[in-house]
Order: C-alpha cells, then sequence, then structure tokens
C-alpha cells in the first residue's frame, strides 16, 4: 500500500449517497470490473467516469454507499481510478467492502474539512500521519486513522490475504 | 449483555463482550444468490489465478443459494450467471440450492425462514444487504459484499466489529389497519436512514411480542434501511413453533440479560401510529398515507422480501377482495411455498379477479432489474423496502413506500389511500 496518495477532488455536496446512484440495479448482473466502471456514479452523473483521472478522490456528504451490499459499488468506482473517499461518515456495508476488497480507502473526515475542500483541488493525503494537506488551498486537515483491524486490512490488500485472528 | 452480545460472544469463544470490541466470528449459516454469488465465483477465480488452488470449501452443509435477483433470466448474462452458480454449487457440493422453476425457490430473505435455514442463536451472513430480516429468528444476521462471502466459504469465520443496541419497544394494541410495515417506516422517519449505522436494531414490547413471525420479519427487513449492522428480536414460542413446522434439527436460542445495557431505548404507542407511507427518494421521507390522498399513481406493486409474504398477501387480498384495481397492479410471492399457499387459501383468484397481474418469485422490479420496471415518469406505490432515485426502474420514475394494505387501497382508486377509506 502506497503510504502517500496524490490526486484531484471529485465532488458531490450531498449526504445519503446510495448504491442505486452509484451502481444502477440492472449493472448487477455484470461482473466485468472494467465494464461496470463505465456506469459509475450513472444516477448522479454519466459523465463522471470520463472526468476522473488514475489516482484521483471523491469527497461527499454523509452516509456515502448506504443501501445495498452489492460490492459492484466500490469495484465501479475504483475501476474509474478513484483511490480513496472522503466522507463525513460512511454505510457499513460500503466501507467494509471498500477496504475487506482492498478496491479503495473510505476516509472519514469531519464536516469542517469536508466543506472546506472543493471540486478540482489537489490533495495529498499522508495515511502514515493521518494527516490530508489540500496543495490548491495551502492548508491541512486531519483525516481519522482507521481502526486497528482494518488498518492492518488495508496494509494487507484486503480481507483475502489476512489469516483470521481467532 | 444483549442477546446479539451473547450470539457473537458465543460465537468469538469469549467470556464476556462489549460494544466496539473486533471479533472474529464463527459462522454457522452463510447465503449467496444470483448477484452475490457470481461476485464470489470471481474472487475465487482470481485467487486460483495467484497460484492459490481451491478444490474444497469449508463447510458446503452450512451454505445455501437461491436463484432470485434475475430470475425468470431476464436476458443472456442473466441466464449465464445462474449456469455459473449451478456448476459451483455442484463442484462444492453444496447441496441447498433453490433453482427457479424446479419446486421452492424464491427470494433469499424468504426462503431463510420458510425452509428454517437459519434457527435461533445462530451467526448467519449473506451475500445481500437485506439479509438483516433473518434476525427476527433470534440470530445475528447481517448483510456482507461478495469478497466477505468468499472469505466465510474459506475460513467460516468473519470479523466483526461489536455493535451498539438500540431497543424498539412498541406497546399497546395493534389495530387492524396497520401492519409492521407502518411501525418500521415511522421509526426509519424519526431515526433516519443513518439513525442506525453499524449498530443493533432489536425489537420488543407488546405488539412485537403479538406479532407473527412473518410480520416481525419486515420490522428486521428495514433495519437495512437504518443503516443497522442487524435486526432482532428475541425469539419465544412464537418463533419456536413456527420452526416446528418446518424443521426438526437442533437449536440452542440466546436470550439477553434483564440488566442488557442499550445505547437508547425508544418506546413507541401503537395507537399513535398511522397507516404510513415513504415519499420519493428516501426511505426516512415519511407522512401518513391520508396526507397524501389524491397523489395519482401508475402502478402499485405487490412483491419482495419486504411485502409478500404469505400474510402481507393475506392482508392486500383482504382489502381487494371484490374489488376492481384502476392502476396497473402486480402481484408476486415472495416465494414459491407462498405462492402455492396463497393458491390454496383463495388469495390469487382474488388477486386476478380484481385485476392485477400476479407473476412469479423474483427481485425482478424490486431493485429495477427487470419483469415490470417503471418508466420515465412513472409513480408506483409498493410494498418493498427502498425508493431510491431509479431503485424502480428510471431515475425520473417515483416510489412511495407503503404497507400491503395501503398498496392494495391504492390500486382500487388509483391514487395513494389509507386503507380505512376504502372499506365497504
Ligand atoms: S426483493 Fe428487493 S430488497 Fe428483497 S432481496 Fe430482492 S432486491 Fe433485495
Amino acid at each position: 500500500m502506497n503510504k502517500i496518495l496524490k490526486g484531484r477532488v471529485h465532488k458531490y455536496d450531498r449526504d445519503n449517497i446510495d448504491t442505486d446512484v452509484i451502481i444502477p440495479g440492472p449493472y448487477l448482473k455484470i461482473h466485468d470490473h472494467k465494464e461496470l466502471a463505465k456506469h459509475a456514479m450513472e444516477g448522479i452523473d454519466p459523465k463522471f467516469p470520463e472526468k476522473v483521472s488514475q489516482g484521483d478522490f471523491l469527497v461527499t456528504g454523509a452516509n456515502f454507499g448506504c443501501g445495498s451490499s452489492r460490492e459492484h459499488a466500490p469495484i465501479a468506482l475504483s475501476q474509474t481510478g478513484i483511490k480513496a473517499i472522503l466522507a463525513p461518515s460512511f454505510a457499513r456495508i460500503f466501507y467494509r467492502n471498500a477496504v475487506d476488497g482492498g478496491y479503495l480507502l473510505p476516509i472519514e473526515v469531519d464536516e469542517a474539512t469536508f466543506k472546506k475542500v472543493s471540486d478540482g483541488d489537489e490533495l495529498e493525503i499522508d495515511l502514515a500521519h493521518n494527516a490530508i494537506t489540500n496543495l490548491t488551498r495551502n492548508e491541512r486537515y486531519a483525516m481519522k486513522p482507521f481502526p486497528e483491524l482494518v488498518a492492518r486490512i488495508v496494509e494487507a490488500g484486503g480481507l483475502m490475504n489476512f489469516k483470521p485472528v481467532s | 449483555m444483549t442477546i446479539t452480545e451473547k450470539i457473537l460472544a458465543r460465537s468469538s469463544g469469549k467470556e464476556r463482550l462489549s460494544p466496539g470490541d473486533v471479533i472474529f466470528s464463527k459462522v454457522d449459516r452463510v447465503m449467496m444468490h444470483d448477484v452475490s454469488g457470481p461476485g464470489v465465483i470471481k474472487v475465487f477465480s482470481e485467487w486460483e489465478k495467484k497460484g492459490v488452488k481451491i478444490d474444497r470449501i469449508w463447510d458446503p452443509d452450512r451454505v445455501w443459494v437461491t436463484e432470485d435477483h434475475f430470475v425468470p433470466a431476464a436476458d443472456r448474462v442473466s441466464a449465464e450467471n445462474v449456469i455459473a452458480l449451478s456448476n459451483f454449487t455442484k463442484k462444492f457440493g453444496i447441496k441447498k440450492h433453490f433453482k427457479y422453476g424446479l419446486g421452492q425457490y424464491g427470494i433469499c430473505h424468504t426462503l431463510s425462514h420458510e425452509e428454517a435455514m437459519v434457527l435461533p442463536g445462530e451467526v448467519y451472513v449473506g451475500g445481500d444487504s437485506h439479509t438483516n430480516t433473518t434476525g427476527a429468528m433470534g440470530a445475528f444476521a447481517a448483510g456482507l459484499g461478495h469478497t466477505d462471502i468468499a472469505y466465510v466459504l474459506m475460513n467460516g469465520q468473519i470479523w466483526f466489529k461489536v455493535p451498539e443496541t438500540m431497543m424498539f419497544r412498541i406497546e399497546g394494541n395493534m389495530p387492524d389497519y396497520l401492519m409492521a410495515k407502518d411501525i418500521i417506516l415511522q421509526i426509519i422517519g424519526d431515526i433516519g436512514t443513518d439513525g442506525a449505522n453499524y449498530r443493533t436494531m432489536q425489537f420488543a414490547g407488546d405488539v412485537v411480542k403479538r406479532l407473527t413471525v412473518e410480520e416481525r420479519l419486515t420490522l428486521t427487513n428495514m433495519t437495512t434501511e437504518a443503516g443497522a449492522k442487524n435486526g432482532i428480536i428475541e425469539p419465544d414460542e412464537t418463533t419456536y413453533a413456527y420452526l416446528r413446522e418446518r424443521t426438526d434439527a437442533p437449536y440452542t436460542p440466546a436470550h439477553g440479560d434483564s440488566d442488557a445495557e442499550y445505547s437508547e431505548v425508544f418506546t413507541y404507542e401503537i395507537e399513535k401510529i398511522e397507516p404510513t407511507v415513504a415519499k420519493p427518494f428516501s426511505p426516512g421521507n415519511i407522512t401518513v398515507a391520508r396526507e397524501l390522498q389524491g397523489t395519482e399513481l401508475d402502478k402499485a406493486y405487490i412483491g419482495s422480501c419486504t411485502g409478500a409474504k404469505l400474510e402481507d398477501l393475506r392482508e392486500a387480498a383482504k382489502v381487494l377482495k371484490g374489488k376492481h384495481v384502476k392502476i396497473r397492479t402486480e402481484v408476486l410471492p415472495a416465494a414459491q411455498s407462498i405462492y402455492m399457499k396463497a393458491l390454496k387459501e383463495g388469495l390469487i383468484n382474488i388477486f386476478v379477479e380484481a385485476g392485477a397481474v400476479v407473476g412469479p418469485p423474483t427481485c425482478g422490479a424490486c431493485c429495477g432489474a427487470h419483469m415490470g420496471v417503471l418508466g420515465k415518469g412513472e409513480v408506483c406505490v409498493s410494498t418493498t423496502n427502498r425508493n431510491f432515485p431509479g431503485r424502480m426502474g428510471h431515475v425520473e420514475s417515483q416510489t412511495y413506500l407503503a404497507s400491503p394494505m395501503v398498496v392494495a387501497a391504492s390500486a382500487i382508486t388509483g391514487k395513494i389511500t389509507d386503507p380505512r377509506d376504502v372499506t365497504n
């Protein structure tokens, strides 16, 4: 896992962005990851996949990823190039799927940070120090550290590379 | 400890647990369907590409599979997913595979109780977010993504953070125009769609005690819409009687301690609740049905794991008996066994005579996949559990969520209608 991430922000200022919007129901039969990426965020912004470059960040409102357990959601987003999502909170299955599948990082930030970051900003995220630098605005923010087990799964690159610890 | 903590302590070999503890838990039952199953297959094949040879899974007898989301096969891709699923269950010796068109099959969260696939005190995970439903049987039941399910298939274990429990007591005498759906919509409206994030929603009180198993399942089903990790109801004689009709497999129920700690306790007087509807585009966007009186509709949908159990069909049929629907109305029993019981009780006749179409069990239009999706601008009243933009079809369609009684009453008038306003 690269400890320093750098990319541009795509911001959607909306709470409760659900999995039906991230990847609509008819695409659930698709299991080709590249194909899924073409429909990422289709319910909110059909142009989303074209806008994203490898390594970019998604910044959204609270309770991101609520709704279904479809792992298609983090897969589709990660395949567009998104490396991390910054939000005040995440829905639980989306959070687990993102981490356990090793697709992208769900990073919790506080409301104030969420408000300060704008669409198009360049960010640098230092995972070792839980610090976010806004290169465009020359500001620094804190991120909520990952809980210990989550940090270890992230480190391992996903749950598959992780042995049960009981 | 609460019932959830008791079950998780037992499954993780711990004396005591507290909310916030991270554990690896043994799993008793695992479910996947024609959407999560192919995801699991993909994870397996990726491991194999990396040189991990997988010729067996942890315990094929604890795994069960159904075909529900895209059956009858919506198109070629869906057909191939089902074939892949059959090959998988055959290869790994999974015997409990409920197949479309081959006797009993249906929506996963319906088979789990109809077929007694999950028993009180067990830890049950499924590759579907509404796995929470089965917590009404007194089990710890939580939904997971397909990587987690693949992990469970290999290891028989998975990690959980022990959730805090929110307790909801529903007291009083249930009026005959209300259903469990009205209660859970009211609760979600009150606490919000992230009001129970990462937590357990437990239900108790006089009303819950007297609810049938099927009605209890409606409460736990929609805990997912409040973000809960699991929904749960302590098993009692109602649960045991229901199971006795279906299985003689042994189980060890768990019960919460009398001094169990709840993060919050909510008490509802049932008499204060009215037939309730969630407006587009959120299950938490509620109001009372009478408030929406006159809202024009294009379709009424009675289907899904939430609202097409036998009792849901019975209540809808009571309202529809001898009446005619004014808008397109679809009834899809949630499993073949329920279809059969509805047939024997004469419910299917009532629906067809009222002018509705009765379809095969499927998730179909509930998740906007196939079999009657909504077109641009169409408005639907539905017994399902979600009404996000595009959930049941076009992003510019609209879905109102309501109880089977409200949906049936609305089918008759073509407008959103309180069931009290159509009685003879
Ligand atoms: S009926 Fe709807 S909510 Fe239930 S499992 Fe199927 S798609 Fe999900």
